[in-house]
């Protein structure tokens, strides 16, 4: 197979190569995002050796402590637990379901775009319309319905989160390889009788990295938002695990004497969210062949 | 002599894009009268249409482009008037036709609205008025069914009814000058005939002044009094059109006269010159001396590569040449001509 | 005109099959069923689950069964309320006024502004202005529509006491005045993401149209400047909206579903949260079907909407 040019192969490095890498250092907003959440990630997988309280630890002396009061920097909660603890652990489950969910969900799409942009035909007309159904359902809807037949663990969670939100993706793969496939080295592969699975998986893959990669951070904003959605509506992460989403879950009834229960969490949750927006949008101007003009 | 419609002078346009200054056209000047037509004729991308549309202020605002020198038309001097006061120059008193007949209209407006708007704009008049003037100029622009077709979007038109669309539009307010850029180009050859007619029809009974834009001389021969040549942003031969078509100085123009087979029992063909070889050069890379000197069959190193050669004239008529060589007998050229 | 209508139409109804199976499997394929809710009855035995089943037909292939379903809910027999026994169809008929109320309002709010934004961005390309407007946008996309809420009734209620903190009406006073000052916060806060949404694509939208032709013809005909942006900048860009406005529904519907529980929103979404926690499935079911329907049908009603706004596809 050596007698294929592959320009496959150089494409997946040229993603991350040269004037790609310096347009997105460029990106200021991008750069933030990205400082932002290595930052987050940091002080939520290291931040809770720092901590004096751990996430579960009650203390009903301490209810209701604002914050920088009594060594708790962000305050406590109604059982007295230390928010800032309950933030950080809550922040590895919201980030690790959100990232989990974002791979699923991304290798779903790209699978189903892949084959769709490929085949063509009744195929792509069969997936895409299937992938329009699935965009008619509000999403919050689909996960909610899912999440009250099946038993929410933060597994089960994260399928379902995957599960409903693979569609844009899909739909951005299967546009660009429609491109694709209608190239000379697909044709030339196809000559020589390489195996569909072969063209799709290192002629054209490769070759729609850019877009995918784009769409995969800006599904980790996704994710990580719904989520939040989800628990905070009772229907996700359940306690006591926390997470970002469910810490807010009765922040509501404690607004008026407490208002940093619903303050703290809703603002880590935007600014993971805005992060990876951010990157994601530096990314399109780096890696969109489009804006490289 | 009456005074000139259009007066142009030291016409000078840059663009501006990612921090790089390019400039695309270096210092032209002419003259337009009433009744005239004055053909500006050169290759694609010589700043043909970039000149055009300075005239009438139509390329982006000042900090991606910046244009310089002096446009009069009528005494006002357009490059100091105010966006609002150029507005109302636009229609009245110059009016354009564009290279791009399919996409010069609104495609969600009724063409007949479109002409409507051009009149609205600038004349008190009622609304059964424009109406009726709407239809006059459907119908001197040779559309039938003018009261009909008026109600028509442009998708429903041919590219050549469209292109007559617009010049109806141009023509709506009688314009003291109309620039046509290469009006015809797009359309096939017995629609193309039928506007240069058309045009020339109007410019006989409207006395109006026209600057017609193209790179074909076989248009030029039917439609012009005087012609231009522009090559890479400057004027390189203008004169009288018989004058520069039976005795083209400048090898350019000789080059570009070479591919208009028409032109061939004049006598103009001394070299094998047919096309000119070469492409014309980006306007952020032009050559030092002649920009045409790297085509040139005539270019003799250590003179047209070092100095730029003015806008000179060769005799009475009014025929300048751009060239150091013009003035060397023609009867050397055949022997320096690399086979 | 007609030939796009039904062509348009036998799309929908495409749709509309494809959603009512991906609906169908969310009920049979999840662990339990649609027994599921019996399954927790206490002292309930595994004979009475079978008696059950054989009841609501559940022991036949799953083809039929399907189309069983699906017949039902063509003729509009989409089951009754496990908790006042009332049809779904009229439980939901109830609640949408009150959604569709929030959600007119919020779109409008979003359509409004958005294309304001939107426009201004584009004319000013690269100002402070488009810069503002574009961070803007991305962080308002980012914020949980749901925390939004809680700040917003956190300042306008509970600091500022200016806007009442939930509900509809105040019970007692039900005067226009009243309905309409407890509309402004949810329908700003459902607004916010759309907002944020319609803006980005106008700009887009519009500068797309600012490089065509035919605006440049458009100011060669000396028109005014504000005739320009607004009869063929605008006008044009205003187009691809339309579209974007049907596609825009799920986020939408989804939006007040959070939004109406957080201003304890007499709605839909209300609704759906109350049955997830009476595990009342077929109103569940009859909420999942009912949002995909409208948002197939909304994307027809913006297709036709397209087909009369250009020409192009009107004649075409
Ligand atoms: N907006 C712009 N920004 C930068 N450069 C431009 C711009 N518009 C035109 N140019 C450049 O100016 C040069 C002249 O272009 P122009 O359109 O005037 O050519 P032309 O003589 O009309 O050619 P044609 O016969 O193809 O219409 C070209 O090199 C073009 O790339
Ligand atoms: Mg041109």
């Amino acid at each position: 197979m050596t007698a294929i040019p592959d320009p496959a192969r150089r494409a997946v490095f040229a993603v991350f190569r040269g004037p790609r890498v310096r347009k997105f250092m460029r990106h200021r907003l991008a750069m933030l995002g990205l400082v932002t959440i290595v930052l987050l990630t940091l002080a939520c997988f290291a931040g809770p050796h720092f901590l004096p309280y751990d996430e579960l630890y009650i203390d009903l002396r301490a209810r209701f402590s604002p914050p920088l009061s009594g060594g708790h920097i962000l305050g406590t909660d109604p059982l007295g637990r230390d928010i800032a603890a309950r933030l950080f652990s809550a922040g590895q489950i919201s980030l690790t379901v959100g990232f989990t969910a974002m791979v699923l969900s991304t290798l779903i799409g790209t699978a189903i775009g892949i084959v769709a942009g490929y085949f063509g035909g009744w195929t792509r007309t069969g997936l895409m319309r299937m992938v329009d159904a699935f965009l008619s359902f509000p999403s919050v809807f689909l996960m909610l319905t899912l999440a009250a037949f099946l038993k929410p663990s933060p597994a089960m969670i994260t399928i379902i989160i995957a599960v409903t939100s693979w569609m844009e993706v899909a739909r951005i793969v299967e546009a660009e390889v429609r491109g694709q496939a209608a190239r000379d080295f697909t044709a030339a592969a196809r000559m020589i009788g390489a195996p569909h699975w072969w063209i799709m998986g290192r002629e054209i893959l490769p070759n729609v990295m850019g877009p995918i990669i784009v769409a995969a951070t800006l599904t980790v904003a996704r994710a990580i938002l719904l989520e939040a959605y989800i628990s905070f509506l009772g229907y996700g992460i359940q306690p006591p695990l926390p997470s970002w989403g469910n810490m807010l879950n009765n922040a509501q009834q404690y607004l008026d004497s407490a208002p940093w229960l619903a303050i703290v969490p809703g603002v880590a949750i935007t600014l993971a969210v805005t992060s990876f927006n951010f990157i994601g949008d530096g990314l399109r101007d780096a890696l969109d062949a489009r804006s490289v003009q | 002599m009456t005074d000139p419609v259009l007066s142009v002078r030291d016409l000078r346009v840059r663009f501006r894009s990612g921090g790089r200054e390019t400039q695309v056209v270096h210092g032209v000047d002419f003259d337009i009268r009433g009744g005239e037509t004055l053909a500006l004729v050169g290759e694609s991308g010589s700043g043909k249409s970039v000149t055009s549309f300075a005239l009438m202020r139509l390329l982006p605002e000042a900090p991606r482009c910046r244009i310089s020198g002096s446009v009069r038309i009528g005494g006002v001097e357009l490059l100091e008037l105010s966006e609002r006061r150029m507005a109302a120059i636009r229609g009245p008193r110059i009016a354009m036709i564009f290279q791009e007949p399919l996409t010069s209209l609104n495609p969600v407006h009724r063409v007949g609205d479109q002409i409507a708007e051009a009149i609205r704009f600038h004349r008190r008049m009622s609304r059964s008025a424009i109406r009726a003037r709407v239809i006059e100029l459907l119908s001197m622009v040779g559309i039938p069914d003018p009261a009909r077709r008026m109600h028509a979007y442009p998708g429903e038109m041919s590219g050549g009814m469209r292109q007559r669309v617009v010049i109806a539009m141009a023509l709506a307010l009688e314009p003291d000058l109309l620039i046509a850029d290469e009006p015809t180009t797009a359309l096939d050859v017995t629609v193309q005939a039928q506007i240069l007619e058309l045009l020339k029809d109007i410019q006989r009974r409207t006395n109006m002044a026209m600057l017609f834009i193209t790179h074909d001389f076989g248009v030029v021969a039917e439609i012009a009094d005087r012609v231009m040549v522009m090559y890479a942003g400057r004027i390189v031969e203008g004169g009288e059109l018989a004058e520069v078509l039976s005795s083209p100085r400048m090898p350019y123009t000789r080059g570009l006269l070479g591919s208009v087979p028409r032109f061939e029992d004049a006598g103009l063909r001394s070299g094998p010159l047919g096309t000119i070889e070469g492409f014309v050069p980006s306007p952020d890379a032009l050559p030092q001396g002649c920009a045409f000197h790297p085509r040139c069959p005539h270019a003799r190193p250590g003179l047209c590569d070092v100095d730029l050669p003015d806008l000179t004239a060769v005799d009475g008529t009014g025929h300048r040449v751009r060239c150091l060589r013009a003035s060397e007998p023609l009867a050397t050229e055949n022997t320096e001509v690399p086979a | 005109m007609i030939r796009f209508l039904l062509h348009r139409t036998l799309q929908g109804i495409v749709l509309i099959l494809i959603v009512s199976m991906i609906g169908f499997a969310v009920i049979n394929l999840a662990p339990g069923g649609p027994l599921s809710q019996y399954a927790l009855t206490p002292g309930i035995s595994q004979a009475d689950l079978e008696r059950i089943a054989h009841q609501m037909g559940l022991d036949r292939p799953l083809p039929i069964q399907y189309l069983d379903w699906l017949s039902k809910l063509i003729v509009g027999d989409w089951g009754s309320s496990y908790r006042d026994q009332s049809p779904v169809l009229s439980v939901i008929w109830r609640h949408m006024w009150a959604t569709l109320l929030l959600m007119g309002c919020a779109t409008v709010i979003s359509v409004v502004l958005g294309t304001l934004i939107g426009v201004l961005g584009a004319l000013r390309r690269y100002s402070l202005f488009d810069y503002v407007a574009t961070v803007g946008a991305m962080i308002a996309l980012s914020i949980p529509t749901f925390w939004f809420g809680l700040i917003a009734i956190f300042f306008f209620s509970l600091e500022l006491g200016w806007l009442p903190a939930g509900n509809m009406y105040t019970v007692g006073d039900q005067s226009l005045g009243d309905y309409a000052i407890h509309l402004i916060m949810p329908s700003a806060v459902l607004a916010l993401v759309n907002v944020a949404i319609w803006s980005r694509y106008m700009r887009a939208s519009t500068l797309d149209v600012m490089d065509q032709d035919y605006v440049r013809t458009a100011r060669a005909k000396g028109l005014p400047r504000w005739r320009i942006i607004s009869a063929h900048i605008v006008r044009n860009a205003l187009i691809p909206m339309i579209t974007l406005a049907g596609l825009q529904l799920p986020t939408i519907i989804g939006g007040a579903l959070v939004t109406e529980t957080v201003f304890t929103w007499p709605g839909l979404g209300r609704l759906f949260i109350d049955s997830l926690g009476y595990n009342d499935y077929p109103v569940i079911m009859g909420l999942l079907m009912f949002s995909a329907i409208l948002t197939v049908v909304g994307n027809f009603l913006a297709d036709v909407g397209v087909a009369l706004a250009d020409p192009r596809i009107r004649l075409g």
